[in-house]
């Protein structure tokens, strides 16, 4: 390229790079600057300061500082990106490793509404990055068909709240292939299934929901939600390398707001661990993708206001899960909250909470506290009372260790 | 200026150069958003719509509904008549003598199977079975003008294309019983037949949802096909009753079949009833194959009485579907449920004896076939007496020996739903073991191949 003034490069570069895409789904990030929740005055309900939380790593040593790397990457270089283009590499390094993988759904031959699948059709062929007709149903059960015969498709659920239609090809069909197919031996564990899931401040009913525990229901599936851009890489590499069908759900509302120093080259992360984030003593904090950082916050305040030290724990993984990093932790502290998005009832929490309870009841000192969703949808304006935040989270912690 | 020059430049490579391909495999271009969003009305002259949701429309100044009912049905293909006489002399049957007296046979064999079983389940030596009376020329016959390549997707009333392919009266009977020898592993139930070397998916009891796994496997085939040119090519075919088609994973399949133009055979069964309900209660269009048309593909609809037709369609269908790099097929083959629709269903609560009665009479496969050969002087009394008596023999055989088998190691519980055992499944594991060996007198472990010790060997499988 000839040499260019910068100030002609930055023009370029600005005109050049996607424009907002037309698809109402895709203005989240301006909607939700205008809509942020901090009321003034509030102490503990702020917007989140992914800028500074702790749960990210914004230097490069400190992401390759984690010991689940392999050596040669944590000698490696790093980069600054966002959770989607984390998925965005995830599924470039797949693609050109591996000429099984196949990566489609609905509006992903543009880059998809959410992005994740930038320039992978103009840089693989349309013969492996293409869209499919709006159908759900359709689009796994194609999938399914494609890992039978030998492929590793990645298909893409525009939102977690449309997967419904295609319930009954993954309950019926992806999680039992292996198992009623038997000595035959063929199975549909290349299959991954992406979906954005999870509130993003607006998303009302139908671009809110977080349905993992529907699928923690099913034997056959794995179900993994990522919190970050240096997970959401290593995890869904693991997940379309795994030989089981994995439903991978990508917290929306941090497509774009969770920014960190993420390895450059490929890996792969555990998919049967969970991560402890930070230890403590007096309590446990189980909880994974978005209210990480609602639980973060939490435990900041609360350890300055009640002197006590908070253990949190990132599932990562919600099926199958990690049951001894928890029970451990708990029978340490001997006390323990569970925090997520969806609803209480039969939630992921009832399982972390009736686990704790069955295998540490000696242990415990308070009953397990969950800070969910209420029982009921998630209607436009009353998402910020609906969605456990800093507060909610702050005063469970106060309860329970007052208990 | 020099903004200008400098985007053009780079829109120039990015547009009309061909998209590179890390892997190497044959890319087509991905057409840039601006291209695809035409304008949306045409000039006031222009005789043909621009709309994009329909480029070939032309505009009339007529307004007139397209009404199904002032189209003519789709007519039925047919080789032979009902009198076993073939209607094009010329064209003939393009089947050999030796190859059709071959399926003859195996649809005889086929239709005591079917008999013995049906009677074995009256018994109560069976949970379950479903009988495929009436249809046993579109499974036999469509399987036999198959590459054994292909993969074939059923729904359940296809025992004709297990059997053509070489599934054994043995591996049957093993499934049926679900005993140690089951590929199945005494999981599913009976008739869900599945097998990995004849390329035969297991049978899910869900309706359609096979269809969509058909277009994705054609897919892969499709793939596959381009990246090994060496290995001849592989359709995808998939069997399914026209009740299932009702299902919402048949339209999904067939669009995305056709958007994605997959090498796929969709072989429809109608034959009438879905369980009770008539196909006046299913549908109210031409039957199934005028849907095809709907969705831009090939259709054809098949007297499925004559094997014959069922074959010559098969074979066209496949040249058809492998043709410029693949396109689904839809055939619609006609028949007549002659059973009832399994061993827990009573056919004559919702339809006459005498109908049934007066099919089994008229017309179906077999008979048809049976005429075609006695014209030929192919085939005799004696010779249907010794057939009919020694596969009797043979599937009694099999049946016997299928029924003294144990049943499948209790480890088979759990394995396989995963790669590997989950922690979960482990602590579930022992638990059940601890179970079984304090209420020893509560389960029958001895009748399971190896007892409760499997659960162990499934322990000491390393991860």
């Amino acid at each position: 390229m000839p040499p260019q003034t910068p100030s002609i490069r930055a023009l370029t570069r600005c005109l050049l790079r996607p424009q907002t895409s037309l698809h109402p789904h895709y203005q989240y990030r301006a909607q939700s600057k205008r809509h942020s929740s901090a009321v003034a005055g509030a102490r503990l309900n702020g917007s989140v300061e992914y800028d500074t939380t702790p749960l990210l790593h914004h230097t490069s040593r400190a992401a390759l500082s984690n010991p689940e790397l392999p050596a040669d990457i944590r000698n490696g270089q790093t980069k600054r990106i966002n959770l989607y283009t984390a998925v965005n590499e995830a599924l470039r390094h797949a693609l050109q490793t591996d000429e099984r993988v196949l990566v489609f759904g609905e509006d992903i031959q543009f880059g998809g509404v959410f992005r994740c699948t930038m320039n992978l059709a103009t840089d693989f062929g349309t013969d492996r990055v293409f869209n499919t007709p709006l159908s759900e149903q359709g689009l796994v059960g194609f999938a399914i068909g494609a890992a039978s015969e030998g492929m590793r498709p990645v298909a893409e659920v525009q939102f977690a709240d449309y997967v419904f239609p295609a319930f009954d090809q993954i309950v019926n069909e992806a999680a039992k292939y292996r198992y009623r197919t038997g000595t035959t031996d063929v199975n549909c564990g290349g299959l991954v299934i992406r979906m954005p899931t999870g509130v993003v401040g607006h998303g009302a009913l139908y671009h809110s929901q977080s349905p993992e525990a529907l699928f923690t229901h099913i034997p056959g599936l794995r179900v993994i939600i990522p919190r970050s851009p240096v997970q959401a890489k290593g995890l869904l590499l693991s997940a379309i390398r795994c030989n089981d069908p994995v439903i991978f759900m990508e917290p929306k509302v941090l497509y774009r707001a969770a920014v960190e120093q993420v390895p450059v080259d490929a890996y792969h992360l555990p998919l049967d661990k969970a991560e402890v984030l930070k230890t403590g003593k007096d309590l446990t904090i189980v909880s994974y993708g978005t209210p990480l950082y609602t639980c973060s916050a939490a435990i900041a305040a609360a350890e300055k206001d009640f002197g006590c030290s908070i253990e949190l724990i990132d599932l990562r993984t919600i099926y199958p899960w990690d049951r001894e990093t928890v029970l451990e932790s708990v029978k340490k502290t001997g006390r323990a909250i569970v925090v997520h998005e969806s609803m209480m009832n039969a939630g992921v929490g009832s399982e972390v909470a009736a686990t704790i309870q069955e295998h540490a009841f000696l242990r415990l000192e308070a009953p397990v506290k969950r800070v969910t969703g209420w029982a009921t949808h998630t209607g436009l304006v009353y998402e910020k009372f609906i969605i456990p935040d800093v507060t909610r989270v702050y005063d469970a912690i106060k309860k329970t260790i007052d208990y | 200026m020099a903004f200008r020059f400098n985007t053009r430049r780079i829109c120039t490579g990015k547009l009309w150069s061909p998209p590179t391909s890390l892997n190497g495999s044959r890319t087509s271009k991905v057409t840039p958003g601006w291209q695809r969003c035409r304008s949306v009305a045409s000039t006031a002259s222009a005789e043909k719509v621009l709309f994009p949701g329909a480029l070939n429309s032309e505009f009339t100044d007529t307004l007139e509904f397209i009404r199904p009912a002032n189209q003519k049905a789709i007519p039925t293909f047919r080789v032979l008549n009902q009198y076993g006489e073939v209607l094009d002399k010329e064209a003939g049957v393009d089947t050999e003598d030796g190859e059709a007296l071959e399926l003859y046979q195996n649809m005889v064999r086929l239709s005591i199977f079917d008999l013995l079983m049906f009677e074995a389940q009256r018994q109560g030596r069976l949970s379950f079975y479903m009988v495929s009376a009436g249809e046993e020329g579109i499974a036999i016959g469509s399987a036999s003008a198959l590459s054994p390549t292909d993969v074939v997707f059923c729904q359940y009333r296809e025992s004709g294309v297990y059997m053509q392919r070489g599934f054994t009266l043995d591996q049957f009977m093993n499934q049926l019983f679900a005993n140690s020898k089951d590929a199945g592993l005494g999981r599913n139930m009976p008739v869900h037949y599945g097998s990995k070397e004849l390329n035969i998916h297991t049978i899910s009891s869900t309706l359609a949802t096979q269809l969509p796994h058909a277009a994705g496997a054609a897919y892969a085939l499709k793939l596959q096909n381009q990246q090994q040119p060496e290995v001849p090519p592989r359709v995808a075919v998939c069997f399914f009753g026209e009740g299932a088609a009702s299902e919402g994973d048949f339209h999904a399949a067939l669009n995305i079949a056709a958007t994605r133009q997959v090498p796929a055979i969709f072989i429809c069964r109608n034959n009438g009833y879905a369980i009770s309900t008539p196909t006046s209660d299913q549908y109210r269009g031409d039957g199934i194959a005028s849907r095809a048309a709907g969705y831009g593909i090939d259709t054809l609809r098949v007297d499925g009485n004559d094997i014959f037709a069922v074959r010559r369609a098969t074979k066209e269908a496949r040249r058809l579907a492998l043709e410029d790099g693949g396109r689904p097929i839809l055939i619609e083959m006609m028949a007549y449920r002659v059973g009832h629709h399994s061993t827990s269903d009573d056919s004559f609560a919702y339809r006459q004896k005498v109908e049934v009665e007066d099919w089994k009479r008229r017309d179906n496969p077999i008979t048809r076939l049976r005429k075609w050969l006695e014209g030929r002087g192919l085939w005799s009394e004696a010779q249907e007496k010794d057939l009919r008596s020694s596969s009797r023999k043979e599937v009694l055989k099999a049946f016997e020996k299928a029924e003294k088998e144990k049943l499948p190691p209790i480890k088979h519980a759990f394995s396989g739903v995963y790669e590997h055992l989950t922690q979960e499944q482990r602590m579930h594991v022992v638990e059940l073991k601890d179970i079984l060996k304090r209420y020893p007198k509560e389960y029958d472990v001895d009748q399971h191949e190896g007892g409760a010790s499997s659960l162990d060997q499934l322990l000491d499988e390393k991860r």
